[in-house]
Parts: structure tokens; sequence; C-alpha cells
């Protein structure tokens, strides 16, 4: 029963670590089916992340800081597109430069607008975070073990968020496989010379696929500090973007694969907090840093060969130019 | 300039399909089109031929609508028309095959013909309308194609017919083809051409674009000839000859089939027994095959690409180790004694490899680097551990005049150099240091005809020198101008092997194809 419980509720917090992760390896797997590497994602959900903050701070209002968020998001993103696509620059390069300027960048505004030694203010009034969304009835059914505590838990009990990007993998699955824009998203990742030729402009797919990565990257970004937390702090995406994109690539750039993978590695840091401290059998109680390093010492071995071969998109990360 | 032409009224004689009216390009200094003018006639095939590099792609992408000419007027049907993308030349009925298919391989045929057609933003509705169409086309044309499978498992030639029926699909009446049949064997040329007949009589024009004067005898009306980005000449086909062609492409005479003496072979230079050759994923590639090169020959390997032939040339050159058997080289057996490309050559075993630029140079490197790859650690490139940078620049300055490389500038990157001068660069380095024996594989994928001749002379002059040769060559003209003897591929094994005298083009396209020939090995 106590195990029960226990299991019931990593899961939850399964859920919850898996957002912004999903959201993100979505994000980037738009970017990278069009043929664009999205190393941006780390800085794309950060600049996000503090936008949404100070935003909902200012106002008062988490909406009005999930629209930053996707504002300054998709900003960050054209400033990659620009690079990337329009001048052809190297997208690895323009990428990590947006990471490391956003980096300071938060920070520093943080800092000379609010004076809190680089944070944001603490999000505590009504309506400046998304918070749980309790389902019809969870209350009474989490009382019943089975199945009401799987209602309560699992189902009800999150915030919007969580349920937008649940619903996100459906959706990007039917845009990608049954639309036109799918199809020729697909196609200019493999091949922008064939899609070129079709008479359908490279420039002009790679720039909606890299806006739609900074929508989706900025609903990422205000998740971790309007929701999972309240505020905004220093480095607090710590690597989610780079984990995404692990997890889009141990997904093969499909869906519902790269959910899986989301789900595994945000369940292994789950798993992870929930061994801090704990008296384990044979091995004892383990050191917490060696816990809190298993999401990545996990995505090294996944990506060191355990999953198979891994097949990128064709044309990826080569800038398009027609030949002479 | 302008040719005087008894000027036909409009309403009398019907206005040509496609018309090129002084087109005119430039790409910084270099003059690719000048002022060409040319016009196909519905239901014909017109033939577009010149050297690489005499501005035919150049006038191909700009009526593509891939470039945009710096002046000039392309005509369709009779009104002129503004094509300054593929869209425009897609609804002006031109449809293009590239030589490098333009298709999404991970696609299926069906998806790769509605890409950018798809009507509709939902596909599925596209799809079900396009699977009608493309049945229907099919049966007219004789065109089919499995429409589900995965465009990266079809064969060359089905992936070319994908191309044809992408362009009619999108309703062209002109279609242009640049050099199709470099990637197809005798047999899939055949069936393109019959495929190209159709088209024609049903009233489609059709420009092909190549520099295999064969192809243009055998299939087009008229014929166009470019030599560095101008039209030298347009004749109708029935009225000229290959060699009347080729001496308009290259601006001289040019000998389309080197002479030579009969072969004196003398003692075997290398012998191969039972050789096996396994990819990295272990399939055999090569089934044990066992020939011998004898001094004073030239063995020829033919056969349609991707049969065994590249993996053998690798197996020979050290590159790739073989499963089984041996080769013997100076009474070494380089299987056995496990040899190493350098160890071979020290053997006096050269190799010029089938795939120029991923094996035979660094095409950023300078030519005189380019020069000395393999042999850099020899006495005559080094002083003092470092690179004897006189001596190597004067000793590429020699090859390029001995090898007539253009232009002779030892300091110059080597991809600015034509395919033809980088081959004979990469020829020259490889029989400078005197080798017993050469491995050549490919000798003149991507050189010009006039390279071509300077090539086949070098390679006879080699053989009369005592040297053996064994080449490996997709172009049967090249295996019958070249070989001696000639061993026929398929499958990864020697299905033949026929003297030179009783060779046809007819025996070995079949035994290329699979049919056991006489005497096989």
């Amino acid at each position: 029963m106590e195990l029960y419980t226990l299991i019931v509720l990593t899961l939850a917090a399964t859920m919850r670590v898996a957002t912004p992760l999903l959201l993100a390896a979505i994000a980037g797997m738009f970017s990278e089916r069009s043929g664009v590497v999205d190393l941006g994602l780390e800085g794309k959900m950060l600049g996000a992340a503090f936008a949404a903050a100070a935003v909902s701070a200012a106002t008062g209002s988490a909406w009005a800081g999930l629209g930053a968020g996707i504002g300054v998001s998709v900003l960050l993103a054209l400033v990659i597109a620009f690079a990337t696509v329009t001048q052809r620059g190297n997208q690895v390069v323009a990428a990590m430069a947006v990471n490391i300027m956003v980096a300071g960048l938060g920070p520093t505004l943080a800092l000379a607008w609010f004076n809190l030694g680089g944070q944001t203010p603490q999000l505590d009034g009504p309506g400046q975070r998304f918070t749980a969304l309790v389902w019809p009835g969870a209350d009474a059914a989490g009382q019943h073990p089975f199945p009401g505590l799987l209602y309560a838990q699992l189902l009800s009990g999150h915030n919007l968020l969580v349920y937008v990007a649940a619903a996100l993998v459906p959706l990007s699955a039917w845009v990608l496989f049954r639309t036109r824009f799918g199809l020729r998203l697909r196609a200019v990742g493999e091949n922008p010379s064939a899609v070129d030729t079709a008479g359908i402009s490279v420039t002009g797919l790679r720039y909606q696929a890299i806006v739609i990565s900074g929508v989706l990257c900025g609903v990422a970004g205000t998740y971790l500090s309007t929701a999972a937390s309240a505020g905004f702090t220093r480095d607090m995406t710590a690597g989610k973007g780079y984990l995404a994109l692990a997890a889009l690539i141990f997904g093969k750039w499909k869906p519902y694969p790269t959910l899986g993978a989301c789900l595994l590695f945000a369940f292994t840091d789950a798993l992870a907090s929930r061994l801090q401290g704990v008296d384990l059998p044979v091995v004892g109680v383990i050191p917490v840093q060696a816990i809190l390093a298993l999401p990545y010492v996990l995505t090294v071995l996944l990506l060191a060969g355990f999953v198979g071969k891994a097949v990128a998109p064709a044309a990826i990360g080569v800038p398009y130019a027609k030949e002479k | 300039m302008s040719v005087e032409r008894p000027s036909p009224t409009p309403s009398a004689a019907p206005a040509p399909s496609l018309e090129l009216r002084a087109i005119d390009k430039r790409f910084g200094s270099v003059h690719a089109n000048r002022a060409i003018s040319f016009s196909v006639a519905r239901g014909s095939v017109h033939g577009l031929v010149g050297e690489n590099g005499a501005g035919k792609s150049t006038l191909m992408n700009i009526v593509y609508g891939f470039h945009r000419a710096d002046s000039g007027e392309i005509w369709v049907n009779g009104r002129r028309v503004d094509v300054g993308s593929p869209q425009d030349a897609i609804a002006a009925g031109i449809g293009m095959v590239h030589q490098h298919f333009m298709l999404v391989e991970n696609f299926t045929v069906l998806e790769n013909v509605i890409l950018g057609v798809e009507g509709g933003r939902l596909l599925a509705g596209g799809l079900a309308r396009a699977r009608t169409e493309l049945e229907k086309l099919a049966r007219d044309y004789a065109l089919d194609v499995p429409l589900d499978t995965v465009v990266s498992e079809l064969p060359v030639g089905l992936q070319q017919r994908v191309e044809i029926l992408k362009a009619l699909y999108r309703r062209a009446e002109i279609l242009i083809l640049d050099e199709p049949t470099a990637v197809l064997t005798p047999q899939e040329a055949d069936a393109l051409f019959q495929m190209l007949r159709r088209l024609r009589d049903e009233g489609k024009s059709v420009v092909l674009v190549t520099h295999k004067l064969r192809e243009i005898m055998a299939i087009t009306d008229r014929v166009t000839v470019m030599r560095q980005g101008a039209v030298v000449g347009e004749v109708a086909t029935a009225t000229t000859s290959p060699r009347e062609l080729a001496e308009k492409m290259v601006g001289r005479a040019v000998l389309l089939r080197v002479e030579k003496t009969p072969a004196h072979p003398g003692e075997t230079l290398l012998a191969v027994r039972d050789l096996e050759v396994r990819d990295r994923l272990g399939v055999v590639r090569v089934k044990g095959v066992s020939f011998a090169v004898r001094a004073g020959e030239i063995v020829g390997i033919a056969g349609v690409s991707g049969n065994g032939q590249s993996e053998l040339l690798e197996a020979l050159a050290g590159i790739r180790f073989p499963t089984r058997g041996s080769i013997m080289l100076q009474q070494h057996d380089l299987v056995r004694e496990h040899l190493g490309p350098r160890e071979r050559r020290a053997l006096g075993l050269a190799h010029v490899p089938e795939d120029r630029l991923r094996l035979g140079v660094v095409a950023s490197f300078s030519a005189e680097d380019n020069a000395i790859l393999g042999y850099h650690d020899r006495a005559d490139c080094n002083r003092g551990g470092l690179l004897n940078r006189a001596a190597i620049r004067t000793a590429c300055a020699g090859k390029m005049a001995a090898h007539d490389v253009r232009p002779p500038l030892p300091g110059l990157r080597l991809s600015a150099f034509s395919g033809g001068n980088q081959q004979k660069l990469v020829l020259a380095r490889e029989i400078d240091v005197d080798p017993r024996v050469l491995l050549i594989g490919q000798p003149t994928r991507g050189v010009d005809i006039g390279a071509i001749e300077f090539i086949h002379r070098k390679l006879i002059a080699l053989r009369d020198a005592g040297k053996a040769l064994l080449i490996v060559s997709v172009e049967l003209d090249e295996i019958l101008g070249l070989a001696d003897r000639i061993l026929v591929m398929n499958g990864g094994e020697i299905v033949g092997e026929v003297a030179r005298e009783q060779a046809t083009e007819e025996t070995l396209g079949l035994m290329m194809a699979g049919v056991k020939g006489e005497g096989a090995a």
C-alpha cells in the first residue's frame, strides 16, 4: 500500500518533470525536421522563463507572462533563423551564441529591474502562476487507492500547461504526417533541393518551423518559472534544452517515441528525488550527487548506442544554397 | 549573327513549343551563356550537347527558373513567359528531370509526386486523387512504378521514372532531361528512350541535355551544340555524324576511339584467386572471383555499377580487406600478409580510385599538395622533417606539363580545376612513381571529350610500356575502346570473360544483365 502510493506519486512527478522536456523536444522536432539543428532550445527556454516570470511579477497575470515568454522565445528563434536561414550561418554557432547571451542577460536584467540578486520576485499573488487544476471529484476519489488515486494524481491535479504538452503529441503527429505542411516540412529536412524544384520556398518553410519551435519553447520556459516554480532563478533550465534534444534523438525525431524518451528521462529524475536519503538494501544511502547525475548518465548511455542507430533528417545542419 | 530564314507567317506554322531568344548570363567574371537562341518544335526531341562547363546546365536552370537570365526571353507556345522561379516554369508547362534526382529518399513515390501540388491542406484527399491520376498516367505512358514504395528502395531507373511522373503529373508539355543516362545501364537507357519516344508521339516536347553523342544520334530530331557558353551549331540529327558533333563540341578534330596495336601480354603481374569481399553489414559483395592481369595488357571490368566492381577494386587497392582468397603481387600474398595501401604502393601497385573526390583527392587542397598525396613521405618531398615546398612545386609543374593539366598552376585549389584536369593530375601522380600494376576506376568519369582522348592515349601508352592495367568502368564504350580482355561482373561474380575482338555491346549488355556468357570464369 505504501509502495503503491509511492509509485503513483513518482509517476505524477514524472509527468510534471516531463512537461518542459516534452514541450522543448517537440519544439526541436519541428525545427530539426526542417533541417535546422535546434541547439537553441536551452536559450529560448531560459529567455522565456525569465520573461514570463518578470511580466507575471509586474502584471500579476500568468497569462501575460505566458505571452511574454512566447514573445521573447520567438524573437530569439527569429534571430537564429535570420543568422542560419537567411544568412546561411553555422547553426551550432548561432544557437550557442543565443544560449550564452540569454544565460547572462536574464540575471543581469533581473538584477537591474528587481534588485534581488539576479532573480525575479517570488510569484505568490493570485493568478501569477499556473496552478494545479483539480478535476471534479478528484479529492473524494483520492481517498480510494484504486483507481481513485490514479485519477486524482495522474489525470487530475496538474496545471494547464501539462495538459497542453500532452495534447501536443498527437497534434504534432497529425500535423507532421497528415497535413500538407507536415509533408513539406519533412521533405525540406531531407532534401531541400527537391522542395525548391517543386516550387516551394525553402526559406519560408524553415522560418515557419523555427517560429513554431520558438512558440513551444516559450511555453516550456513559462512552465519552468511560473508553474513548476515561483519565479526565475539563474540557469534554471539546467541543461533541459540539451536533454530535450537528446530525447528527440532517442525518439528518432518522431512524436510518440520522443514522448517515451521524455517520460523515461523524467522518470529517472523523479525517481532520483525519491531516492534521496533513502536507505536502500545492499547499496545503502546513495550520495545525492550520484542520484542527481542519473538522468544525465542515462542520456549519455542511451545516446552512446543503446538505442540503435538514429537516422537524422538528411539535410540537417546544412544551410541551403542553390547550386551554381 | 542572325541567320536568314524564310519567316513563316504566324498563322501558317505552329509556334515552337519552347523558344529561347538571346539568353545571356554571367556569374561574376564567367560568361556562362552568351546570347543563346534556339527553339524546340512541338512533338520533337531536341538534343543539347556540349562539354562539361559549356553552359548547358546553366541554360536549363534558367529555363526552369532556378536562375534568372541577365537578358533574353523565353517563349512557350508563341507567348513570352517570365520564368522567375520553378513555380513559374511549372505553370508554363515546363518540367525538369535533374541529373541528381530531386526526390525525398524516405518518402514514398506517391508522396514525392504530390510534394508541392498536394491539392489541399490535408494530405488524405490529395493522395487519393493523385493515386487515381498516376495510375492513369502509368497506363497511358507505360510508366509503371510502385506508388507506395519508399524511393530509396527503388533502382535508379525507377527513381528516374518517378521524376518523369512528377513532371507529367504537373501537366508538363516540355520535358527537360539533364544527363538522364549517366546513372543507367544500357538496357535502362533503352527503356528511357522508348518512353521519350512515346512522349514525343503524344505531342510533348523533350529537351535532352547530354554529352554522350551516341544518345543524341539515337533519339533526337535536332541538336544544338554549345561550346564555352555559346551555340556553335544547330543541325538536324539525320544530317550529322558523331564525329562532326564532337568536333563542334571541342572545337578541333577529336578521336572518339583511340587507335591501338594488338597487345603482347607478358608475365602475370597480378593474380587474384577466389577473392571474397564483404561490406560492413557482412553482405558478400564479391563472390570468390579469380583472374589475372599480365604485363602489357589492359583488362577491363564491365558491369552495371553496384555489382561488386567497386568493392573488388577497393580490396585490390588495400582500402577494404577481403574475407577470403588471395591477391598475388611480386611473390607477396597481399591478403595473407595483410598489406595496406602504403605497402602495396611500395610493391608497385598504383590506384586511381573510382570516386575521385571521395578517395582520390582533397578538393580544398592545392594541386601541388594533391599531387603528392600518398607519396608525401618520399625523400624527394621532404627535407629535414619538413615538406620541401620548392621541390613539390617544381615536381607538380612538371607533371602538369607532361599531362597537359590546365591551367598549369600548382598553387591553385584543386576544386578550381575541371574534372578532366583533376583526373589527369591524379593519373600523373599515380604513374609518376613507375608502378608495375595500375588499378583504374572509372578512368574518365566527369571528364570532357578532349581530355578523354588524352587519358585513353596515356593508358594505352602505359600498356605498351609493359604495365599491367586493370580498368573498371561502367561506360561500355570505354571498355570496348581500351580493354584487350573484358571481364563482366554481375551480382559480385565474374559472369563472363571475352577477348576484345569477340566482344560486342549486345553480348556484354546481356552478360551485364546477368545472362551467363560463354567461357565464364
